[in-house]
């Protein structure tokens, strides 16, 4: 810094502002051939932080107990001054939030960002997921609604069907018989605690392994390969302050137009965002006729589904929903392929990447509906007589789901890839 | 001694090391035991789940109730004898008409009508599945279609059970209803939630 003196230069000496600022900011070179894709990160980050914001002031008039959840969330919504902003702000922002991890994810499976070096920092990624995904699920049960109560009854007996131990565990985590008040204060515990400060962690060692390995591109090349010879600077990095604030700002619009659009017109998402049956207090004698956990949950729900019950026992199904998360982590020591982008992969690749997406978003679909919707197979196909037509297609694509990760070190190294250039390209 | 060239003994510090990390370890592990049994079901919440008595005099024939032990539904359904003849003409579709998961219902019960006395069904109603609570179907056919013979049918994910409780072949619930621990302290009156201990 050239000033000498003055009010920055004595922070400075106590605490490196102006060092962090330029590091990670000012002087942090990303490469420049970033696309729409590289929107998603840094939307997530906004998103992050509106939930806790939002979060903070719905906690000042939401009240955790079994008689008084549901009314305190409808006193928000009818008494509290613009409570209903907060509140719809916050359940769009958990739906919008799934809608921006799921792209930011298929943008680093399909540019190869999960590869050799970015491991850890993938890793760090499926464990944000992982998070994420409990900090809906405690979140959804607040409400106290039919389907907050049944979705946590139904999620907490997948920990029953565990051999031996599931029944206790399952207690364990209710504290009581049933879902109860006991579990509404805990899940309350975690969901404004417990995991925000955990998913607080893990983003910061996101971005510190980020920012230790830089950025990849769509072209899937290391900037840091080809640097100016006199200045150390990456010839296709461009500093992320001007250039990546500016544009990321862009997105930011963009995207605060579809999450207004949502909030003022339709923050339920015809069903979709918050469940109709929601909206009738939670009843532990009576179960809502067709039970579907929200939008983001619904592939790996499909799957869960999908297993029929192997030895009388469900846990074959509850294993596969697991599995069908975990195996994520794998994804950097299975893909065998030389190059990293999609752009200088082969045919195969892309076609498997095509069935991964199309089985992801049918599996997302099947799991909305009832398991009947489609009827069921006629009697005289041998074996399949009577099984649900949608229970079918289910299992084909849990099939494919699963296969487009166990087959990848066979179809990522027999795929006929293209040379890499030496320098990013961009139009 | 080369180890002790440096002045320190290589040996005596790996030790200390694994010493300190070892206790430390157990003492970390003990302070966890309080926070992790807050989470078992408190006191409170094991009182609330004691047993409950039915009065099965003010059932009538075909008739069922449904009371709550645990928090959960527990329906006693008083069965007339064409509801239990049609029992054992169903085995053929159920997945485990024999009773062969004991866990599903004590030994008292582990009979053809898988009840103390023949007519009188205490199952708890919540799906072998995912603890969805199943609808009941007693009445033959209507919106079951004609095959249907009574029962109940779980609106989740499908589940259909006998009017024993007992599961079809075909059903994601992968066992029979549970039939919870029960006994009769008098002629007409069930208490749920405890059994005598000669006959467990």
């Amino acid at each position: 810094m050239q000033k000498n003196n003055g009010f920055m230069s004595w922070v400075d000496q106590r605490l490196p502002v102006s060092s962090f600022i330029k590091n990670h900011l000012t002087h942090y070179y990303a490469p420049k051939n970033f696309n729409f894709l590289y929107f998603f990160g840094a939307l997530a980050i906004v998103l992050f932080v509106l939930q806790i914001l939002t979060g903070i002031f719905l906690t000042m008039h939401y009240k955790p107990d079994a008689l008084h959840a549901f009314a305190s969330v409808e006193y928000i919504m009818r008494d509290v001054s613009f409570g209903w902003v907060i509140r719809y702000m916050h359940s769009t922002g958990a739906s919008l939030f799934f809608v921006v991890i799921y792209m930011h994810m298929f943008r680093a499976l399909i540019y190869g960002s999960y590869k050799q070096p970015r491991e850890l920092l993938w890793i760090f990624g499926v464990l944000i997921f992982l998070l994420l995904m409990a900090e809906a699920f405690f979140g959804y049960l607040l409400p106290w609604g039919q389907m907050s109560y049944w979705g946590a009854q139904v999620i907490v007996n997948l920990f029953a069907t565990v051999p031996f131990i599931g029944p206790d565990l399952a207690e364990w985590v209710r504290g009581d018989y049933l879902v109860s008040d006991a579990t509404l204060n805990r899940f309350f515990a975690f969901h404004v605690i417990a995991l925000p400060l955990a998913l607080a962690g893990l983003i910061f060692l996101h971005l510190a392994a980020l920012h230790s390995v830089g950025s990849n591109n769509p072209d899937g090349i290391e900037i840091k390969e080809n640097k100016d010879k006199k200045t150390g600077i990456p010839l296709d990095g461009i500093p992320f302050h001007p250039y990546y604030t500016v544009k990321d700002l862009i997105g930011l619009t963009v995207f605060l137009i579809v999450f207004a659009s949502i909030i003022f017109f339709m923050p339920e998402v015809g069903g979709y965002f918050l469940e109709h049956n929601n909206f009738v207090p939670a009843d532990p004698l009576v179960t809502p006729a067709h039970i579907a956990p929200v939008w983001y949950f619904t592939p790996f729900y499909s799957i869960l589904r999908a297993v029929p019950p192997i030895l009388n026992s469900q846990f074959p199904g509850v294993a596969a929903m697991g599995a069908a998360v975990l195996i994520l982590f794998l994804v950097p020591w299975l893909d065998k392929s030389n190059v990293k982008s999609i752009r200088y992969k082969g045919s195969l690749y892309k076609k498997w990447i095509i069935a991964f997406v199309i089985s992801f978003l049918l599996l997302g679909y099947l799991g909305t509906v009832p398991s009947n919707v489609w009827g069921q197979m006629p009697n005289f196909i041998p074996l399949l007589g009577g099984l649900d037509w949608a229970t079918f297609v289910a299992r084909i694509f849990t099939v494919i789901y699963f296969a487009f990760f166990i087959l990848m070190p066979w179809y990522s190294k027999k795929d006929k890839t293209k040379p890499v250039p030496k320098r990013v390209t961009y139009k | 001694m080369s180890k002790k060239d440096k002045g320190f003994d290589k040996d005596r510090r790996k030790f200390l090391l694994t010493a300190t990390a070892l206790t430390g370890g157990l003492g970390v592990a003990a302070a966890g035991i309080p926070f992790v049994s807050s989470m078992t079901p408190s006191e409170k919440a094991k009182a609330a789940g004691a047993s409950v008595e039915v009065d099965t005099s003010k059932i009538k024939k075909g008739e069922l109730i449904t009371t709550e032990w645990r928090g959960q539904p527990v329906w006693v359904l008083n069965r007339t004898d064409e509801m239990i003849q049609s029992l054992p003409k169903l085995d053929k579709n159920l997945a485990d008409p024999n009773l062969k998961v004991t866990s599903q219902q004590p030994k008292y019960c582990q009979n053809a009508t898988r009840s103390i006395k023949s007519d009188m069904l205490v199952v708890v109603g919540i799906c072998t599945h995912l603890g969805c609570s199943p609808s009941a179907k007693i009445e033959p056919k209507g919106d079951m279609g004609d095959d249907w013979s009574g029962g109940f049918f779980c609106p989740c994910h499908g589940s259909k059970f006998d009017l024993a409780g007992r599961v079809y072949k075909g059903s994601p619930a992968p066992t029979n209803l549970v039939v919870p621990p029960h006994k009769y302290l008098d002629e007409n009156t069930i208490l749920i939630g405890e059994d005598s201990k000669d006959e467990a």
